[in-house]
């Protein structure tokens, strides 16, 4: 059996390199990608503590983690339409050259 | 006889020592799966092929074997003798994991489809979710086999074929669901269970319900678009895409893609059986006497029939239809089939809900068919040329 | 600790950094499907079957494929001139690491009073759905609405503009 720790230290890990994608990329669709493994991440730790928690029956955290696989879903569909929108726009996804407020 | 595949396997695996029998009757039951269906798809590429050629007047392969019946294993030897071109400016592992990815997915969806009666590989609580979730995996392949290809072609086919399997995709699940509310569980043998009862002679299949014959029309619609399978073969369309996202595969990977298309024809078929009509059970009580995974392989190779048969039939659609079809028709009445399963579900017994039932989606079929198609003018084409 | 879960998390890890270090954009987006398949075997082996077939079809077969389109509908396919990287990519680095510690730092430290041995659970899919519209009724209607209303906008923001309209 692998200790909760474990798991935690993947999710941790995997959060911080999402975090580092969204940092340090300059493409608009690599920081979304990025935003969706920080989600992820917190998905597993949350299936992580419903596994391991004193109620696993009441399923709040499998719950959770399923409301948010959905809400995930919805976030990438507006992010990505947003992407193509300021693509259409300004011509790049380059985060770097959009230093303008003016359109 | 019902059981006698069954019974083999335990026989096999009892010479095996005690630890070793979980893991070796799954082995057993993954081998009669990866050796049954590949077999299978040997002999409908014969059968389509003589089809085919019967729709068109023709004759149809006749040189290898008698009748012609050789002729897979001739194409096998030559796709396996050929030699394997990759383009120097492919994407060279991508290119290879593209197809090997497409039958890995393909093939981890017939483990949850019940073949007979107690021959099912995995039974699984969610076995149908475990089996969308397969079949999505198969787009991310054939976008995978498009676009390492660096090939327009190749690019446009894998993009049109993503497509319309997202769109199809939604239906398929949609007319699912309405056997999931009925039978309530997503447990494949549960829904085979459900459908097994019989009034007199005949079988209580959801086909013959009125939401069942909407779903599974709705069902083999999506089916025949997810598998590519003419008259929605666009992604493939050999006269304006030169066969898409496989173009640039030759000798064995092109092979695996073939075998890949029509594994997942079967395994559709396969679920589509099993949900509609009965899995496994005997079409009247009387017949219950012949093995349940005879029933089974008939319904399926009926199934594949129908697909040969419309690929000789249908003309092939346009974009812009295929897309209009699935989100402007097939989707609402998928959807008003959901509720109308509902609505069946709380009437209660009594031939009340038959007909209330079968008028609402009547009443919707030709309201959304005639006024849907109230606003297209109809007319010699305009064609535009580039001027 | 069982070898699987090493060789999963292993998985995910190399697909998550191959996702955020790959410089062909494409190439990022295979990559990070295979975090996501990852993600997902590790929910299965914390016998979560639903939420891992749930993570299967929603992330390998929708926002995988969703975030390929959208890569090749903004030419992101050709690699850009001046570098992947952000100007400002060593603040980056800097605080993600340290994010990393922190959370690392808190698991060790609590490493021993956090349980090693759990019952399996017995969970069927009939249990989820009960739930779903039993205790969490309201939050599966909000979600149907939140889904509604970022289709509706997502295909609003993405629409051609009209000739003229602007």
């Amino acid at each position: 059996m692998t200790p909760l720790a474990s798991y935690l230290l993947v999710a941790a890990l995997v959060f911080a390199i999402g975090l580092a994608g969204a940092l340090v990329r300059r493409n608009a669709i690599l920081v979304l990608i990025g935003i969706e493994l920080m989600l992820n991440a917190a998905n597993l730790n949350f299936i992580a503590f419903w596994r391991y928690g004193p109620h696993p029956e009441a399923l709040t955290g499998m719950m959770f983690a399923i409301f948010s696989i959905a809400v995930a879903a919805a976030e990438a569909a507006v992010g990505l339409g947003l992407v193509i929108a300021i693509y259409r726009h300004a011509q790049t996804t380059d985060l770097d050259k959009m230093n303008r407020m003016k359109g | 006889m019902d059981q006698i595949f069954v019974l083999l396997q335990h026989w096999l695996v009892a010479f095996l020592p005690l630890s070793l029998q979980p893991v070796a009757s799954v082995l057993l039951a993954v081998v009669a799966i990866v050796c049954v269906f590949p077999a299978l798809f040997a002999l409908t590429t014969v059968f389509e092929r003589k089809g085919l050629a019967r729709i068109q007047n023709r004759i149809g392969p006749n040189r290898v074997g008698p009748f012609g019946i050789m002729q897979p294993i001739a194409d096998g030897i030559k796709s396996l003798t050929k030699e394997d071109i990759v383009p120097s400016i492919a994407n060279a592992p991508v290119h290879f994991l593209a197809p090997v990815v497409l039958v890995v997915a393909v093939f981890m969806g017939f483990a949850v489809l019940p073949m007979g009666r107690n021959m099912v590989l995995v039974d699984m609580d969610a076995g149908l979710l475990f089996y969308f979730a397969m079949g999505a995996s198969t787009e991310v392949s054939v976008f995978m086999a498009g676009w390492s290809s660096r090939n327009k072609y190749s690019l446009l086919g894998a993009m049109r074929a993503v497509a319309q399997m997202i769109s199809y995709e939604v239906v398929l699940l949609l007319s699912s669901v309405s056997v999931v509310m009925i039978a309530g569980s997503l447990s494949l043998t549960k829904i085979v269970a459900a459908q097994s009862g019989y009034t007199g002679i005949f079988p209580h299949w959801y086909i013959f319900t009125p939401w069942g014959l909407v779903g599974f029309i709705m069902y083999a619609i999506a089916a025949t678009a997810e598998t590519n399978r003419s008259p929605f073969d666009l992604p493939e369309g050999e006269s304006e895409l030169v066969a898409g996202y496989h173009t640039e595969y030759s000798g064995f990977k092109f092979a695996l893609f073939f075998l890949g298309e029509y594994l997942a024809m079967f395994s559709i078929s396969g679920l589509g059986t099993t949900l509609f009509l009965g899995g496994w059970s005997a079409p009247f009580s009387f017949l219950t006497f012949i093995p349940s995974w005879i029933w089974f392989f008939s319904k399926l190779m009926m199934s594949i029939f129908v697909f040969i048969w419309m690929r000789g039939t249908l003309p092939r659609l346009r974009q812009d239809q295929l897309m209009n079809f699935a989100w402007k028709f097939v989707l609402p009445l998928t959807l008003l089939n959901l509720m109308v399963t509902a609505l069946w579900r709380f009437m209660g017994e009594g031939w009340a809900r038959w007909g209330v039932c079968s008028a609402i989606l009547i009443a919707a079929y030709i309201l959304m068919g005639r006024v849907g198609m109230y606003k297209e003018h109809f007319g010699p084409r305009r064609y535009r040329y580039a001027e | 600790m069982s070898p699987v879960f090493y060789l999963v998390s292993a998985m995910t890890v190399a697909g998550a950094l191959a996702a955020v270090l790959l410089k062909p954009l494409v190439h990022c987006a295979l990559a990070v499907t295979v975090a996501f398949a990852g993600l997902a075997f590790l929910f299965l082996s914390l016998d979560a079957q639903f939420a891992g077939f749930a993570q299967i079809l929603v992330y390998i077969g929708a926002v995988a494929i969703l975030i390929v389109f959208a890569i090749l509908l903004t030419k992101g396919s050709e690699l850009p001139r001046d570098g992947v990287f952000s100007r400002s990519w060593l603040a980056g680095v800097v605080i993600s690491a340290a994010v990393f510690a922190a959370l690392g730092w808190a698991i060790l430290r609590s490493a021993w009073t956090l349980p090693h041995e759990a019952a399996v659970p017995v969970v069927t899919v009939h249990d989820i759905g009960v739930a779903l519209v039993d205790r969490y009724v309201l939050p599966l209607e909000i979600v149907a609405l939140l889904l509604t209303a970022a289709t509706i906008g997502a295909v609003i923001v993405a629409m051609h503009e009209k000739e003229g309209a602007k």
